[in-house]
């Protein structure tokens, strides 16, 4: 490779990041956004949100916590694996990730459904009669975990691909800034979680 | 890219950092079970924020960013912070 073409993949490389940095900082302020009317309401209905928060189940909150921890490990370690052109082991890594974002969506899944069973779900009649402090609380956590939940989607299929493009060496040791860039935006499903975790699950 | 820029971080580094990150989630789990009231909310947020810390230098590589790349970072962390300060001054002067 000529010192000119390594001297604009640099290039290209540092620009790609700064530009996913700049998405990835207005995503926060779209979930800071959520946390400021958490945060209020809050402040106003704290009784409620106690209440509200005993609903939820902090063991399935935990070990949510633990899969999305250890899958953003993996999606590092990928980068790591990729970087020393060890390509079958990054491809494994990726399809541990994938695999422990179904653990998590599975829990997720099973958490909701409970809650539909138990007639809460936004809009339902149940959730109508509740407190005003618990309507909030419970609006506020299916759309939080819902906003989190279609980013996990997106972050599966983001790194999905990334298996492709190893596979037909678009992603290689020389050139991996589209794993990179996918890998960040699994972290920061994973950061969005670290702050959604104890302000859902653990502070009753 | 192979240059002289990047750097590799070795699997048993992220293996201590994910160690790191399971330890302080099973305090906070264990700390907010104590009902110490408003001091629980403190303390989760605050080992929440340096879990956040972590996974963002380490995982995401922030370290070994440039410094650009890091002032912006935080800077939109301060400002972020701002605006909880300034929204929650405004609710208590109303």
């Amino acid at each position: 490779m000529s010192t000119h073409s390594i001297h604009s993949e640099q290039i290209e490389s540092e620009t790609g990041k700064l530009g996913m940095w700049i998405f990835l900082l207005t995503e926060l302020f779209l979930f800071g956004g959520l946390f400021l009317v958490y945060a209020v309401f809050r402040a106003q209905y704290s009784e409620a949100f106690h209440a509200g928060a005993q609903e939820l189940n902090a063991f399935i909150g935990t070990l949510n916590t633990v899969f999305l921890l250890v899958s953003s490990m993996t999606v590092a370690m990928a980068i790591t694996a990729i970087q020393k052109d060890k390509k079958n082991l990054a491809i494994f890594l990726i399809l541990i990730t994938l695999i422990l974002a179904g653990l998590f969506m599975m829990n997720k899944y099973f958490e909701w459904s409970h809650k539909f069973e138990l007639k809460l779900y936004p809009g339902s009649e149940v959730l109508k009669n509740l407190p005003r402090g618990e309507l909030l609380f419970f609006g506020l956590y299916f759309m939080m975990t819902g906003l989190h939940a279609i980013h996990v989607l997106i972050g599966m299929t983001l790194l999905a691909i990334n298996i492709f493009k190893i596979k037909n060496g678009e992603v290689s040791s020389n050139h991996y800034l589209h794993l990179e860039n996918s890998g960040l935006y699994w972290h920061l499903v994973d950061l969005i979680w670290i702050f959604l975790f104890p302000l859902l699950y653990l502070i009753t | 890219m192979k240059n002289g820029n990047t750097h590799i971080t070795s699997f048993t580094s992220h293996a201590i950092v994910l160690i790191v990150l399971l330890t302080l989630t099973f305090l906070s789990v264990s700390v907010t079970s104590y009902h110490l009231g408003a001091f629980s909310v403190t303390i989760a947020l605050a080992i929440a924020s340096v879990k956040v810390a972590t996974v963002i230098s380490n995982f995401m590589h922030v370290k070994h960013e440039s410094l650009f790349i890091k002032l912006m970072i935080s800077g939109v962390f301060v400002l972020y912070t701002l605006v909880i300060i300034i929204t929650f001054i405004d609710y208590h002067l109303r």
